[in-house]
């Protein structure tokens, strides 16, 4: 089969009569070809008031080929020749017609407004957005805690194991990497510490550096930003591809809390698994502090304990520790809220979840630092 | 219309076995060029299956599958690429590219394997929506705003995106008011006589069979149990097809029918 052509049948008749013939394979293969032929055929000032397109020799046609042909007729018509199109095969007619029937009407896209007012815009779009997001979490906070009270006043109602299965998932399964990431950051710190503190021979204070700061900032850091990034994340994709399917309308249809049955259970599980995974992690912490300090800054393990026991009070161990569930609580908060604004496209659940895990560590540093200045004006 | 002319899909003795269920039990079945198959079974009988299955989303486990007398097993990725341009395939819910609107969506096909001027491709997709009864300013439009039937309408208009010569339809009709499967109905039968396009349906739509196949396979326990055209449905005695074609609702079709 040959490739689809149009060619100008010339001196048919008179100056006033144009005869175009194509034949061929019209199809989509070919259109790229036949739409510069057709644009040919179409060029403004034709030196006619009629044009006839015969397409009997036509082998093939698609809708490709059928929309290139209506196009001429509608470009010759529209620059007010008399156009006609004959010999079209029967066969051809149904598709033919269907094609013709498209109206092409696209109205106008929206209009671009100018960059600078664009880039205005945008920005008080995210400050709004940001007012926004505040808002969305206070009411978030609010409906947790009233879900809490509601649950308080009738036990039976409270998912019990749906809080025992998170647990499971947000502690237990992730202790070994919290155990690992930890320990190698208390190996770090002392072998940081002792190559500095060796020059002023104060070897022995790299034990109070670690002890202090790992039990008041470092492990409950360093367990906030894991446990974002890997369960927030999964709160937020697990809820936001609920709200997708609907089951949270769902939920709500049959008379059900979705705040009650999914977030609460999901909340409690991370305040209550933070504290945990933060002593497990400053227990690894001081264990690999320990160990660095023992290889590496030949400081033995006994002296180590000794050292740790002066160095540390039980104050500092609780500072760190209570500060965990509020930082749990934040992360929850976060990731249940960014969930629920999920929208229908597979894009929206994955910018959500991103953004799950950015604004809950950053929350959780600013959570750190008003922490810090709370603990130090109460002199701890 | 259907012909006894070349098969375009040639399914034999085809084993499917999901989590050791055995779900499709050597399958035999040809599709001609220019007819449109129903393909009816059991809700959970495996008629999905064997449409993925012949289009590669599911492994067989023994069995042949040609297709334009190509055997699809041991295909290298240009010859593959050859055979899938020239199938469309409309998903049971639309699997439209949510990211997409849905001009890029029916563009997409047209991007990979065609190489169009912008224009004659925005022309093209919006033909294409036309087509399948949608108006053009749906173009800018993402799935999310669409509904369920407008969902299976973008997606047909993508299946349809490069006039392929064979089209599987799952479900098609499921999620359209009486009107618009009547519309969709006819649709297939104008597109189908233009190009000869072979149709493979998976459908539940009694309606949509009477009105538009030429030949019914009916999948019972894992093999072809009847093939042949809706006269041969109708006198089968076969007791899931009796109840099938007989049944409360296949009357009140009958009867619209007449």
């Amino acid at each position: 089969m040959t490739a689809g052509t149009l060619t100008l049948l010339s001196g048919e008749s008179g100056r006033d009569h144009l005869a175009f013939a194509a034949a061929g394979v019209w199809t989509a293969e070919n259109a790229a070809a036949l739409e510069s032929l057709i644009d040919a055929a179409t060029r403004p000032n034709l030196p006619a008031r009629t044009v006839a397109l015969d397409t009997e020799k036509i082998e093939r046609l698609d809708s490709f080929g059928a929309w290139l042909i209506e196009r001429a007729l509608r470009t010759w018509n529209g620059q007010g020749l008399e156009a006609k199109l004959i010999g079209l095969n029967e066969n051809f007619q149904s598709l033919f017609d269907k094609v013709q029937a498209g109206t092409q009407q696209l109205s106008a896209p929206p209009k671009k407004p100018n960059s600078i007012i664009a880039t205005l815009e945008s920005v008080g779009r995210t400050m709004s957005a940001v007012f926004d997001d505040l808002v969305l979490l206070a009411q978030m906070v609010g409906s947790v805690i009233v879900a809490f009270f509601r649950v308080l006043r009738h036990p039976s109602r409270f998912r019990f194991t749906s809080m025992v299965n998170h647990i499971e998932r947000v502690g237990w399964h992730a202790l070994p990497i919290i155990l690992l990431i930890t320990l190698l950051i208390g190996a770090i710190l002392a072998q940081q510490g002792i190559f500095h503190f060796r020059k002023f021979g104060a070897d022995i204070y790299v034990v109070d550096m670690v002890g202090v700061l790992v039990l008041r900032e470092l492990a409950v850091l360093i367990v906030c930003i894991m446990v974002a990034g890997r369960s927030g994340s999964s709160y937020t994709a697990e809820i936001g591809a609920m709200k997708m399917r609907e089951e949270i309308d769902a939920l709500r249809t049959m008379g059900f809390d979705p705040i009650e049955v999914l977030i609460l259970p999901r909340i409690l599980a991370i305040v209550i698994a933070v504290p945990i995974l933060t002593l497990f992690g400053a227990l690894a912490a001081l264990y690999g502090g320990g160990l660095v300090a023992w290889l590496y800054g030949g400081i033995a393990p006994e002296v180590f304990m000794s050292r740790l026991r002066e160095a540390i009070s039980i104050e500092s161990f609780k500072v760190g520790m209570w500060k965990a569930p509020f930082m749990a609580l934040v992360i929850g908060i976060v990731a249940c809220v960014e969930g629920l604004q999920v929208k229908g496209s597979a894009e929206s659940l994955g910018e959500r979840t991103t953004n799950s895990v950015v604004k809950a560590i950053f929350l959780v540093i600013v959570l750190d630092g008003l922490f810090a200045m709370f603990f130090a004006s109460i002199g701890l | 219309m259907a012909k006894a002319s070349e098969p375009v899909i040639q399914v034999k003795d085809v084993v499917v076995e999901l989590n050791s269920n055995r779900i499709l039990d050597g399958i035999t079945l040809d599709v001609y060029r220019g007819e449109i198959l129903g393909f009816v079974g059991a809700s959970g009988a495996g008629k999905s299956v064997l449409t993925r299955t012949i289009v590669g989303l599911l492994p067989k486990q023994a069995g042949k599958i040609e297709v334009f007398g190509t055997n699809l097993d041991g295909l290298d990725e240009d010859e593959r690429r050859n055979i899938e341009r020239r199938w469309g395939i409309l998903f049971q819910q639309g699997a439209l590219f949510s990211s997409l609107t849905v001009g890029q969506n029916v563009e997409f096909p047209m991007l990979e394997y065609l190489d169009l001027s912008p224009r004659l491709m925005t022309e093209m997709a919006i033909t294409k929506l036309e087509m399948v009864g949608l108006k053009p300013d749906v173009y800018r439009k993402y799935p999310s705003e669409l509904s369920g039937g407008m969902i299976k309408r973008v997606a047909l208009a993508r299946a349809l995106a490069l006039d392929p010569e064979i089209l599987f339809l799952d479900e098609p009709t499921s999620g359209l008011d009486p009107i618009s499967a009547h519309e969709f109905d006819q649709l297939i039968l104008t597109l189908q006589r233009a190009s000869q396009m072979a149709i493979f349906m998976v459908t539940h739509d009694l309606d949509s069979l009477y009105a538009t196949c030429d030949r019914i396979a009916v999948l019972l326990n894992g093999k072809i149990g009847v093939v042949g055209n809706i006269d041969v449905m109708l006198a089968s005695e076969e007791p899931w097809l009796k109840s099938y074609f007989h049944g409360a609702r296949a009357r009140v079709g009958q009867q619209g029918k007449q």
